[in-house]
């Protein structure tokens, strides 16, 4: 904990979720301080990304139970984009492929929402496009995949620098990264790392969703939770993430199981 | 100025139009078309090609037969309407008149002759008589024969031999609403001769607000490893009626590249035939229908490969807002003679709305065995994960609407081989987004 005196930005109680009638978030509690770093690991089918998409506002997930306050407000009076105006950033497990849109026009007409919604000035293509070329260093994005359509044709490596690049676009006050280390080689995962690194900032919070350890060796996180059949069993610091390494999750479901 | 009924706007007998073919040498075509547009009726419902569209309203509707005005425009009305690639390649019509004044060849290399049909009729090179009235079949189509009765504006494109010619040709046959109701008749023949190499935008729109009734029809003659890329746009006003008839023969090692674009017109039909008449033939044929509130588009199209190693491929979008309808017929026929044809059909269908329709049909004849034929059909809505990607970057909801709506047409629009138009239609179905 960097600072207990920092602003709560996210307050997670009690959170129930359905997908399909199925239960999958069965009473979540979770607090999220501005400037923290947080990763939530679990084995597969815990509900990790069920929480993420729940925080972005994803349309087939129904919470039934608990609340989430974003700075204090319902985050769910908001709708998706709402959210997203608001500061919420979800970085996709799998990003959408849209072909037919072109990435600086889609990052453009973000930048503008978000912007206006903030009472700021929006760009123009010309100016958008300086901003854009500068951020774009940050995670290493060659500029032609700007004039290319939205993620259609990138590699898996390039899908997820491109999340990155648009959290750099909307530096978002608290961003949910969702197994953003998957399916990345280690130069990939490096160049995303730095990029997520470089954004970080005592007035920003990150969640981190993943599965593996290996993530947390690029992003140091300040907290460590772990997550099983829908809650989340287990916090503590980096060394939480070591251990779970070496011990495997069965050694905290089962934990559970013997409580 | 006396107005017409649709049954009798072929066979009646009117005053000569301006530029007369008659005297040319094609009496006897406009003779024989006279006779089948009085023989054949209009169209209705019970027909199976017209199940889907209703020409009642088309019908009951009496028409002028000439403006009565010279075919003259503000240029300022035009400038927004030129395309870079066809700076001085420009034939322009105005309420289907020629109009010189609006129009240039200066630009086009020798060897390719552009111009009004009676003056390419006169001193054109024998391709105008041989071809003109050959393609389009007058006599089993209604609106064919009445185009062909009334032979006289239009426009014929030649291009000798080996010819390569940069840049387009635009086409450019604009309605302004001076005389109205008023049907016209414009005529199209475009000649891509032996290995030549020819891009021709063929476009109507509407400069007024009201009715205009177009009939068109357009014949296109592709010789042997010839490559003739024709950009068909249909933009008139939401009031009026446009029906078109085109007809392109495909021969040996030649390519012909279409998109037929419509996104006008109260009620529009689209019969585009392209024979592959000769061995090795390439075709792509693809469409889009961009409609909303209550316009109506039918496209009828024929692949018809006669002739072996032949290539095809077609993609037709339609996008339905409102409770707009829209139509594809999309036949692919493969003779017996067109051993080892390749054929593919994709048809794409986006519903924006609960009341718009679209009835899509692929219909394939095949008749010989060696043969490589897919198609595909969907019907759709827009993609929710899609929706969901541009929602939680901070879209509101009509706009990421507009957005994934103007991809799913950018496809094909992309694929119009002449960047301004590219450029302009873009901005346009942004516009017509609201974006």
């Amino acid at each position: 904990m960097k600072d207990p005196a920092a602003t709560t930005l996210l307050e997670v109680r009690g959170l129930h979720a359905t997908v399909n009638g199925v239960p999958i978030l069965k009473g979540l509690d979770l607090t999220v301080r501005a400037g923290e770093v947080h990763a939530i690991m679990g084995p597969n089918g815990s509900g990790k990304s069920t929480f993420s998409k729940v925080l972005a506002g994803h349309p087939a997930y129904e919470v039934t139970g608990g609340e989430v306050l974003f700075e204090g407000r319902n985050l769910f009076e908001l709708e998706a984009d709402a959210r997203a105006r608001a500061g919420v950033f979800l970085a996709f497990q799998y990003p959408v492929e849209i072909p037919g849109v072109t990435n600086s026009a889609f990052l453009r007409l973000a930048y503008n929402a978000k912007a206006a919604a903030e009472g700021r000035e929006e760009l123009d293509p010309l100016e958008f496009d300086d901003l854009v070329r500068e951020k774009a260093k940050l995670v290493e994005m060659d500029p032609s995949f700007l004039d290319r359509s939205v993620n259609d044709g990138f590699s898996g490596g390039e899908k997820k620098r491109n999340e990155i690049l648009q959290m750099a676009i909307l530096e978002p006050k608290l961003a949910i990264l969702d197994e953003t280390d998957s399916g990345l080689d280690i130069d990939a995962l490096r160049i995303v790392a730095g990029g997520v690194n470089a954004l970080s900032s005592p007035a920003r919070a990150i969640v981190m969703i993943t599965h593996y350890q290996r993530l947390l060796n690029y992003i140091v996180p300040d907290h460590v939770h772990v997550m099983a059949d829908g809650r989340i069993l287990k916090s503590g610091d980096r060394s939480l993430a070591l251990e779970l390494e070496a011990r495997g999750y069965d050694w905290v479901t089962g934990a559970r199981e013997a409580a | 100025m006396v107005a017409i009924p649709l049954p009798a706007l072929g066979s009646q007998a009117l005053p000569p139009v301006p530029g007369a073919a008659a005297a040319a040498g094609l009496a006897e075509v406009v003779e024989a078309a006279r006779a089948a547009a009085g023989r054949l009726p209009v169209p209705t419902p019970h027909d199976e090609a017209w199940r889907f569209t209703d020409l009642s309203p088309l019908a009951r509707q009496p028409w002028q037969v000439d403006s009565g005005a010279a075919p003259t425009l503000d240029a300022a009305r035009l400038a927004p309407l030129e395309l870079d690639e066809a700076a001085d390649a420009r034939l322009v019509f105005v309420d289907g008149r020629f109009a010189p004044v609006l129009s240039s060849t200066a630009a086009l290399p020798s060897g390719v002759r552009v111009g009004a049909l009676a003056a390419m009729l006169a001193d054109g090179g024998p391709a105008v008589r041989e071809h003109l009235g050959r393609h389009a079949a007058f006599d089993v189509d209604f609106f064919s024969a009445v185009n062909t009765a009334r032979l006289g504006e239009g426009a014929a494109v030649v291009c000798a031999r080996g010819v390569q010619v940069p840049g387009a040709v635009h086409l450019l046959f604009l309605s302004t609403g001076r005389s109205a109701p008023l049907a016209i008749q414009p005529r199209v023949l475009v000649v891509a001769g032996e290995g030549s190499e020819l891009t021709v935008v063929e476009e109507y729109a509407s400069l007024g607000d009201s009715m205009v009734f177009t009939n068109a029809v357009t014949e296109c003659v592709v010789e042997p490893g010839a490559t003739l890329r024709h950009v068909r746009l249909q933009r008139e006003n939401a009031v009026s009626f446009h029906v078109g008839r085109c007809a392109v023969s495909v021969a040996r090692d030649a390519r012909y590249r279409s998109v037929a674009v419509d996104i006008g017109a109260r009620l529009s039909r689209l019969d585009h035939a392209v024979t592959l008449a000769g061995e090795g033939a390439e075709v792509t044929r693809d469409g889009l229908a961009l409609l909303d509130a209550r316009q109506h588009a039918d496209s009828h199209t024929l692949l018809d490969h006669a002739k072996p190693h032949g290539t095809s491929r077609q993609l037709h979008k339609c996008v339905c807002d409102g409770g707009s309808h829209a139509v594809f017929n999309g036949r692919i026929l493969v003779r017996p003679d067109a051993q080892r044809t390749d054929s593919s059909q994709q048809s794409r269908a986006l519903l924006l709305s609960a009341r718009a329709q679209v009835n899509a049909k692929p219909q394939l004849e095949i008749h010989a065995d060696d043969v490589k034929a897919a198609h595909g059909a969907t019907v759709g809505q827009l993609d929710a994960d899609e929706r969901f990607y541009l929602a939680s970057r901070g879209l509101p909801a009509d706009q990421a609407r507009r957005l994934l709506t103007y991809a799913f047409a950018a496809e094909v629009i992309e694929r119009i081989p002449v960047r301004s138009l590219v450029g302009r239609l873009a901005a346009q179905v942004m516009a017509r987004s609201g974006l």
